[in-house]
């Protein structure tokens, strides 16, 4: 069985996000990390491997990003992937979520994986969709947020949280499934791993080498177009009580409850 | 004509309220592009005539009615996309959710249309439809405009408002769709379990509500200690970090897969305030949040904010209001 996991290189949460004015996109400039939902599909695809009930050949970690991207999949590789693929093309940029679906596919469809694996979302992006585009375009079945997933022979025994409680649901391979972050606690990859990692085979291709239609990707090929970015309502800010002395803080917080007649 | 397409989502017998709140919300943008408002539905014997009429009496003027299997989202994209083909229809729009997520990013790619998903509001202008969605943490909001034949809307829960019921019924047609191969790959086997005891939060005044933070399931005596303290109509909720790992039931989740509270008074302890909880308790009218973490998300939209270890304040908050009740 092979195993291809979405992996995308994200702003670090620790920095402001924020819009660049003059092109209207997000700034991707600044530290950058792993989506941190990605190493759950990356923990996912390796305890399937070391599971023991389907042989696993490989583990792929692939994206679609900028140069930078590259260090996304090098953290994927020493967390567990054997290779990765970069999709890296000027004009692929400011696709939207179904442009990016479309072409993320058509880098998938070059390996024909029998299982795709990806996050539940993207810290920046914040769509949980990308999964279901793809299975789309790729006609695999598929199911997001999946919080337990057995697999035998064929098929996956899948659990997720859906509007009216959780559901389990039988899915045949191949598929697409994107993983909730209680799936796994991923592991932290040794020394050895993030050394080794550098000497992986990682492939990067065009849009041309995988056949992606140019006139379906980029701003251009975009069926959305975000701008006018404003300011939501004005909320009054909170009152911040930091807790040094603890005594002090609960009184603060007793009087201010009592105030509004809570208590 | 631009017509709108709503999906509406059913489960027992009933419909879903953020699929009503997407009809109703249809039904306006519809009249405001001069076009009508369909809804669709597909599922079993359940969906009978009586009622897929009634989402006449929130705006829709015909119900397409599939035969197929329910919970699922591919299926509903086989549905809805030959719907469209057949129909033309301008705008699919969607309440929000998981499954709407699902159905309308799958619909965008089959038939290569824009997506705007967590929309808070829709503004019609010359005769098309602008999606409004709130990014960076909420803390911009950008207006999505369409291109091409297609434009899909995927609203963040409780956006929409249900509108008034009127006595107005839909006229319900039947369509019969071929499943795509791979949409019958996926089989529902158990549906809507309710995992943990049946617990009513839904009615307190006071929610005290525990997150990840709280440290393991065992945490949570601290928030139920604290609930007591505050006595009367009480109650403690959570996150679905805690109900997905097994450390509180189902019934007592708030958010986007859970439910929406407004009670006088949320405390909100070792919770992040990740927009898909956020969706579910900002209504509440007093938000006091205790977090280790002076950046969480969830101190932009709380009232009072306490940085701090809950371990060391809930215990003596507990028992200063335990104090001052006397
Ligand atoms: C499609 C979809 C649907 C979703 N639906 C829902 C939903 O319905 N409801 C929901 O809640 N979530 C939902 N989520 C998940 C949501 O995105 C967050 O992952 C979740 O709300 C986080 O829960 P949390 O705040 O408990 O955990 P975390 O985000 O891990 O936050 C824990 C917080 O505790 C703080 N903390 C830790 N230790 C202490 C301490 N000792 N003292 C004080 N503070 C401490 C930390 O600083 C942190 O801020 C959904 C996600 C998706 C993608
Ligand atoms: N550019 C990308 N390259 C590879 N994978 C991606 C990309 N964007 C999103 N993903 C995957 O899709 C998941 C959901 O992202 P999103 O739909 O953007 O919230 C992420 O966790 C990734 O696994």
């Amino acid at each position: 069985m092979k195993i291809c996991v979405l992996v995308k290189e994200v702003p670090d949460a620790a920095v402001e996000k924020r819009i660049d004015p003059s092109t209207g996109r997000m700034d991707r400039s600044g530290e950058r990390n792993l989506n941190p939902y990605d190493t759950h599909a990356i923990e996912a695809a390796m305890q399937i491997r070391e599971g023991g009930a389907v042989e696993v050949d490989e583990i792929v970690a692939v994206t679609m990003g900028p140069a930078t991207a590259t260090r996304a999949l090098q953290k994927a590789v020493s967390l567990g992937a054997d290779r990765s693929l970069h999709l890296s093309d000027d004009a692929l940029a400011g696709s939207d979520v179904a442009a990016t679906g479309y072409a993320l596919s058509k880098a998938l469809e070059s390996e024909s994986p029998d299982l795709v694996l990806l996050g539940q979302q993207s810290d920046d992006g914040e769509c949980y969709t990308i999964g279901a585009v793809v299975a789309d375009h790729l006609k695999m079945p598929s199911l997001t947020q999946v919080i337990k997933m057995d697999v035998s022979g064929d098929g996956l025994t899948c659990e997720r949280q859906a509007e009216y409680g959780y559901d389990t649901v039988q899915i045949s391979l191949p598929a697409v499934i994107s993983v909730g972050d209680a799936i796994n606690e991923p592991r932290y990859p040794s020394l050895k791993a993030i050394m080794g990692a550098k000497k992986k085979p990682l492939d990067t291709k065009s849009a041309g080498d995988l056949g992606i239609d140019a006139s379906l990707v980029g701003a251009d090929g975009s069926r959305v177009q975000c701008g006018d970015f404003h300011d939501p309502p004005a909320k009054a800010a909170g009152q911040i009580i930091e807790d040094d002395d603890t005594d002090e803080t609960v009184q603060k917080i007793v009087a201010w409850l009592d105030e509004r007649k809570l208590i | 004509m631009p017509d709108i397409l709503t999906y509406v989502l059913h489960y027992g017998g009933a419909f879903n309220k953020n699929s009503l709140g997407a009809v109703s919300e249809g039904a306006k943008q519809a009249a405001a592009i001069g076009g009508s408002c369909h809804a669709v539905v597909v599922g079993g014997d359940d969906l009978t005539d009586e009622l897929c009429k009634t989402l006449g009496n929130y705006g829709a003027t015909k119900v397409f009615r599939a035969k197929g299997p329910e919970g699922l989202a591919q299926p509903v994209v086989d549905a809805m996309a030959k719907i469209i083909e057949e129909n033309g229809h301008s705008y699919a729009l969607f309440g929000g959710g998981l499954l709407g997520f699902e159905i309308g990013a799958g619909l965008a790619a089959r038939r290569h249309a824009g997506v705007t998903m967590e929309v808070i509001n829709i503004k019609a202008d010359d005769g098309k439809l602008v999606a409004e969605r709130p990014i960076l943490q909420d803390s911009k909001i950008s207006d999505s405009h369409y291109r091409g034949d297609l434009g899909i809307i995927i609203g963040r829960i409780n956006a929409f408002e249900v509108g008034q019921p009127s006595s107005d019924e839909a006229e319900v047609v039947d369509v019969d769709v071929e499943f795509s191969p791979w949409s019958s790959q996926a089989k529902m086997v158990k549906r809507g379990e309710q995992r943990g005891a049946d617990v009513d939060i839904e009615g307190a005044d006071v929610l005290v509500a525990g997150g990840r933070g709280l440290g393991k399931a065992e945490g949570f005596e601290l928030a139920e200690e604290l609930a007591k303290a505050f006595g009367g109509s009480a109650a403690v909720a959570a996150t679905r970090a805690v109900v997905d790992a097994g450390w509180y039931p189902y019934a007592a989740q708030i958010g986007q897969t859970g439910k929406t509270v407004s009670p006088k008074l949320y405390l909100a302890a070792g919770i992040s305030g990740a927009i898909q909880h956020k969706v579910g308790m900002q209504s509440s009218e007093n938000i006091v949040a205790i977090n280790k973490d002076a950046n969480a998300p969830i101190f932009e939209f709380s009232d009072l904010g306490i940085v701090g270890d809950l371990n060391k304040i809930m215990p003596k908050l507990t028992e200063a209001i335990k104090a001052k009740k006397g």
